[in-house]
């Protein structure tokens, strides 16, 4: 028989910590802290409007770049929030979670060989997407010093004559960093210098705790170079709705529409009413999550202080990623220890990119309750390491 | 700070200042002192427990009653409603728009204890018109709290 599989496909490295994975979600009585979504139910209105939808049947396709309410309430909500205009009948695109957005933006804009710049640690959908879309991915490592900012100099010297895109995953997952106005400035100069274009990936954007969130296409000249990508998964508690948008130029919509439309055709009907009724109603409810959140973020820096496990303050998204390097320990192996001695699950930094070693993502996308619990255990770990260490060296 | 601390402890009046504190990030003695001038200025008016006391051997019923009065001269609807407060069992008295003038929540440990206590103190009162009384069959949400939670659906233990 023949080969079935594309080389292209079988060429990407699965996530190496799979493994890892998969002994967590077998361990019945584990703690995690390893999810990457909100723990909030989807606000009250937002679910009553969706089973409103399908009373009235509306179980139809839309149109494919979204519904036109859903589009404008978007554009609304951009204009609002980051100060950007986008036109709701040629800038917007409805998406299947901002995860779509990321690939139809890269498959609409690269060619063999372009290169595309990925800041990591990050998300892990950049690079293979990069590479399915025939383009060429080029790893810049953030650093810890810098609190994982994406900082110019970095960028500069990543920079080659086949440079095409930069993607800006803040506020960040895994690291929980952001960036400011003044953090971004630098980089939109730079982008316009080198003729680049940037796919900001801005899913965590109402997660922020230190002002608001900042748009890189707020930025002067740079919406003309920015896709914009958001949703309403992690804001709006809905990543199992699958629904984000992406906003950009409108001749790198045209084109990103219509894989859209041969690949997806449009995203779920139930799921763009509701979404209509979260960007109308639903500020207070979104703050009301922001809250809790940033309360749980101090009660974890406050901890992480009092055991001595340092980690910079970030101020975004629902993660922190304290530095495990003292333990002399691979991220991996200590997560693995972690589970097996305390059955806490943590995600090792290297989920993220190699970059992320010695480095541990702790969500907070759980009850206060559920973090004390799980601190308690993490304390109780690291404290028998600790004495392990001093015993070797008498 | 005020706002932040109320809004906790509207929903929490169990509060650890100490842990108050870091989740405000503040320091302890401001959420002590916050707390005390409240308390002080009548902000903070009391602390309660909410109770589901059909979980319990001790049963009790409650009852909403609609009352219609007379407002006296000069002193509306004041003294009346003060006449009615003042009975223990008596939770809770509004002053309500509408169709009738008076909501009162009333717990007795008997249906009969309510309709005396309608019977012998409400009713009598001489600018009480009328009363309707309804009794509670069920509480499903109180004081912003869903008495019987549905269990939470599972989320995956880890995703990126």
């Amino acid at each position: 028989m023949r080969n079935p599989l594309s080389k292209t496909i079988v060429g990407i490295q699965p996530s190496g910590i799979r493994k890892f994975f998969d002994i967590v979600n077998e361990m019945e009585d584990a703690i995690s802290l390893g999810v990457g979504e909100p723990d909030f139910d989807t606000p009250w209105r937002i679910r009553e409007e969706g089973i409103y939808s399908l009373e009235r049947g509306r179980t139809f396709y839309t149109s494919n770049a979204g519904l036109k309410e859903l589009k404008e309430e978007i554009c609304r909500y951009l204009k609002r929030k980051v100060q950007v205009s986008y036109d709701p009948a040629h800038q917007v695109i409805v998406t299947v979670g901002g995860s779509e957005g990321i690939d139809i933006a890269l498959r609409a804009m690269l060619d063999p060989g372009d290169e595309v710049l990925i800041p990591q640690p990050s998300y892990v959908s950049y690079l293979p997407c990069t590479i399915l879309a025939g383009g060429v991915p080029v790893i810049i490592p953030l650093k810890n010093e810098n609190q994982f900012k994406l900082t110019a100099a970095e960028v500069e010297a990543a920079l080659t004559p086949k440079t095409k895109i930069l993607v800006l995953p803040f506020p960040n997952n895994p690291t929980g960093s952001i960036m400011s106005r003044e953090d971004l400035e630098p980089i939109a100069e730079l982008i316009e210098k080198h003729d680049l274009y940037v796919i900001s990936d801005e899913i965590y954007s109402e997660l922020t705790y230190q002002g608001n969130h900042v748009s890189i296409a707020s930025l002067p000249g740079m919406k003309e170079r920015t896709i914009l990508i958001n949703g309403f998964s992690k804001g709006f508690a809905m990543t199992g709705w699958r629904l984000g948008y992406t906003c950009g130029p409108a001749a790198i919509i045209e084109q990103m529409l219509k894989i859209h439309q041969f690949a997806i055709m449009c995203a779920p009907t139930n799921s763009q009413y509701a979404a209509v009724e979260g960007l109308r109603h639903c500020e207070d409810e979104v703050q009301e999550m922001r809250t809790a959140y940033n309360q749980r973020r101090r009660f974890l820096m406050h901890e992480f202080e009092r055991i001595g496990l340092p980690c910079f303050e970030p101020f975004g998204a629902f993660y922190v990623f304290p530095s495990i390097q003292e333990f002399g320990m691979t991220s991996e192996e200590f997560a693995m220890r972690l589970l097996e001695a305390e059955k806490v699950a943590v995600v090792p930094g290297t989920a993220f990119g190699d970059c992320g070693e010695g480095f541990l993502r702790i969500s907070y996308a759980y009850s206060l309750e559920d973090l004390k619990e799980a601190l308690a255990r993490l304390e109780h770990f690291i404290v028998s390491l600790r004495k392990e260490k001093e015993r070797k060296h008498d | 700070m005020r706002r932040e601390i109320l809004k906790y402890m509207e929903k929490n009046s169990k509060v650890d200042p100490k842990e108050l504190a870091v989740l405000l990030g503040t320091n302890e003695v401001t959420v002590l002192n916050e707390i005390a001038d409240m308390e002080k200025e009548g902000v903070i008016c009391g602390y309660h427990t909410l109770i589901d006391w059909t979980k319990t051997d001790s049963q009790s019923v409650i009852a909403l009653i609609e009352v219609r009065v007379t407002p006296q001269r000069n002193r509306g609807f004041e003294r009346i409603a003060e006449r009615i407060y003042n009975y223990p069992e008596v939770n809770s008295v509004y002053l309500i728009s509408g169709a009738y003038d008076f909501l009162i929540t009333i717990e007795g440990k008997t249906l009969m204890e309510i309709s005396q206590f309608v019977a012998d103190k409400l009713s009598p009162i001489d600018e009480v018109v009328s009363t309707t009384t309804h009794f509670i069959l069920k509480k499903y949400k109180d004081h912003g709290t869903i008495m019987e939670r549905r269990e939470k659906e599972e989320r995956m233990p880890v995703s990126l």
